[in-house]
C-alpha cells in the first residue's frame, strides 16, 4: 500500500470546495424536504379523497424507487420539457423531493401522536382550521419529530454523493475530478470516505441526545 | 413517444435480472453480516462489543456510493486486489446494509423478555444454545418488518452499481436512452420496474412474516402491501412519543 501525503495536500483545496457544495445541497435539500413533507403529511389528512389518494400514490412511488434514477429522470427529462437547471439545482430538487416522502411519514407519525383531546378542544373552542394546525397541532407534533427529521438529514448527507453522478462537484465529484487528472484515486476517495464518517457520527450522537431531550 | 424495439426491451429485462441477482446476493451477505455483528454486540467481552460497534458506526457512517468507489478504485491500486465489478458491488452493498441490519438484529434480541434468557441460564443452557434455541426463534419474527424496509433500501441502493459499469436496470436505461435519443419514456419505465420489484419484495416479506409469527403462535398485524411500510414506521415513532402527551 502506498499512501502519498502530498496527494492529500494537493486534494485539500478542492476538498473544501466540495464540502461547501455538499453542505449547500444538504441545507437546501433539507429545507425542501421539511416543507414539502409537511405538505404531503397534511394533504394525507385531508377530508377529500381526491387529495388524499393521489398524494399517497405519488409519495409511495417516490419512496420506493431509487433516488439515482430520479436524479437521472430530472436531469435528462426536464431539459426535454425545456426546463434547464444546473446540476446542483437538479440535485437539490431530487434530494429534497425524495426525502420529503420520508419526512412526510415522520410528520404523520408526529401528528398521529398528538392526543385526540387536543383536536376536540380546538373544535370545542371553534378555532378555525388554519389556527388549529398552526397554533395547536403542529407545535406539539413537530417538537417530537425533530430527532427523526435530523436522522433523515444524516441519511440525506450519505446519499448526497449521488448528485456527483449528474455532474455536481460535491465531495465525491471533486475526488473523481482530482483522480481523472492525477490518476491517484487512493487518497482523495479515502479522504472523502473519512470525511463522511467525521460528519455523520457526531451528528448521529447529537440526534440521540436531542431524542432524549425532546421526546419524552 | 418513440417506441422501444424488442432489442431495447431485452436490454432492460437483462438489467432487471442483474438487479435481482445483486439484491439477492447482497441481501444474503448483508443478513450474514447483520447476524454476526448484531449478536456480537450483545457479547459479554467488551472488546467484542467494541469492535462490532466500531464496524457498525464506520459502515453506517460512510456513504454507500463512496464505499463502492473505494472498493472499485482504491482496493486494486492500494492492495492489488482486483474484484469482478459485480462482486465488488455485492461486497460494498452487503457490508454497508449489513451494518444497518445489525441494529435490527440487536434491537430484536434486546426485545425478548429477560426472563427467557434467565430461564435458559437456570436450565444451564450454553450461551450458544440460549442464542439459537431461545433468543433467535423468538426474536426473528420481530426482525422481518424492519428488514423489509431495509431490503427496499437495498434494492434502491443497487442502482448505484450502474455508475461503475455493472449492467443493471439503470445501466440498461442509459444505453436505451442513447439509442432512442429520448429520456422520458425509458426512465419512466424503469421507475415503474423498480416500484414493481419493491412491491413484490414487500409481498414476499409479508408471507415470511406470517409464517414466522405463526411459528410462535402470533397473528401478524393487519395492513396490506406497501401501505404497511408506512404504518409500521409511523406506529414505532408515535408509540415512543405518546408518553409525552401534554
Amino acid at each position: 500500500m502506498n499512501w502519498d501525503w502530498s496527494a492529500v495536500g494537493d486534494f485539500m483545496p478542492r476538498f473544501w470546495d466540495g464540502v461547501l457544495v455538499t453542505l449547500q445541497a444538504l441545507v437546501l435539500g433539507s429545507l425542501i424536504a421539511f416543507a414539502l413533507g409537511l405538505i404531503w403529511a397534511m394533504a394525507q389528512r385531508s377530508p377529500l379523497k381526491v387529495v388524499r389518494w393521489p398524494v399517497m400514490v405519488v409519495t409511495e412511488f417516490i419512496r420506493n424507487t431509487p433516488l439515482l434514477v430520479q436524479l437521472f429522470f430530472l436531469f435528462y427529462v426536464l431539459p426535454e420539457w425545456s426546463v434547464t437547471l444546473s446540476a446542483l439545482t437538479t440535485g437539490v430538487i431530487g434530494l429534497g423531493l425524495h426525502y420529503s416522502t420520508y419526512t412526510a411519514e415522520v410528520y404523520r407519525a408526529g401528528i398521529d401522536g398528538v392526543p385526540k383531546g387536543q383536536w376536540e378542544a380546538c373544535t370545542a373552542l371553534s378555532l378555525p382550521r388554519g389556527r388549529t394546525w398552526s397554533a395547536v397541532i403542529l407545535p406539539q407534533a413537530i417538537r417530537r419529530v425533530v430527532p427523526a427529521l435530523g436522522n433523515y438529514v444524516i441519511a440525506m448527507l450519505k446519499d448526497s454523493p449521488m448528485i456527483a453522478v449528474i455532474g455536481a462537484l460535491e465531495m465525491l465529484g471533486q475526488a473523481r475530478q482530482f483522480t481523472a487528472s492525477t490518476f491517484q484515486p487512493t487518497e482523495p476517495i479515502t479522504v472523502v470516505g473519512i470525511a463522511f464518517i467525521l460528519i455523520a457520527y457526531p451528528a448521529s450522537l447529537l440526534m440521540r441526545a436531542l431524542e432524549r431531550r425532546l421526546v419524552r | 413517444m418513440t417506441d422501444l424495439t424488442a432489442g431495447l426491451w431485452e436490454l432492460l429485462f437483462k438489467g432487471v435480472w442483474v438487479t435481482v441477482q445483486l439484491t439477492v446476493f447482497s441481501a444474503a451477505l448483508g443478513a450474514f453480516v447483520a447476524f454476526v455483528v448484531g449478536v456480537a454486540r450483545t457479547h459479554r467481552l467488551w472488546i467484542v462489543r467494541f469492535l462490532s460497534g466500531l464496524y457498525m458506526e464506520i459502515f453506517r457512517g460512510t456513504s454507500a456510493l463512496v464505499l463502492m468507489f473505494w472498493m472499485f478504485f482504491v482496493l486494486p491500486m492500494a492492495f492489488g486486489w482486483q474484484l469482478v465489478p459485480m462482486w465488488a458491488a455485492v461486497l460494498a452493498l452487503g457490508l454497508s446494509y449489513g451494518a444497518y441490519g445489525s441494529e435490527i438484529v440487536r434491537g430484536a434480541l434486546a426485545a425478548v423478555a429477560p426472563a427467557q434468557q434467565e430461564a435458559g441460564i437456570a436450565l444451564s443452557f450454553s450461551p450458544w444454545q440460549r442464542l439459537t434455541k431461545i433468543l433467535l426463534p423468538q426474536a426473528w419474527p420481530e426482525m422481518i418488518p424492519p428488514a423489509n424496509n431495509l431490503l427496499i433500501e437495498l434494492l434502491k441502493g443497487t442502482a448505484l452499481v450502474s455508475v461503475l459499469g455493472v449492467g443493471d436496470i439503470t445501466f440498461g436505461a442509459a444505453l436505451v436512452r442513447n439509442a432512442l435519443g429520448e429520456s422520458a419514456p425509458v426512465y419512466t419505465i424503469i421507475l415503474v420496474m423498480y416500484f414493481v420489484l419493491a412491491f413484490l419484495l414487500t409481498r414476499v416479506m409479508r408471507a415470511v412474516e406470517r409464517k414466522a409469527k405463526a411459528g410462535i403462535g402470533q397473528a401478524p398485524e393487519k395492513g396490506n402491501g406497501l401501505r404497511k411500510l408506512s404504518v409500521r414506521q409511523a406506529t414505532a415513532i408515535s408509540r415512543s412519543s405518546s408518553g409525552g402527551a401534554a
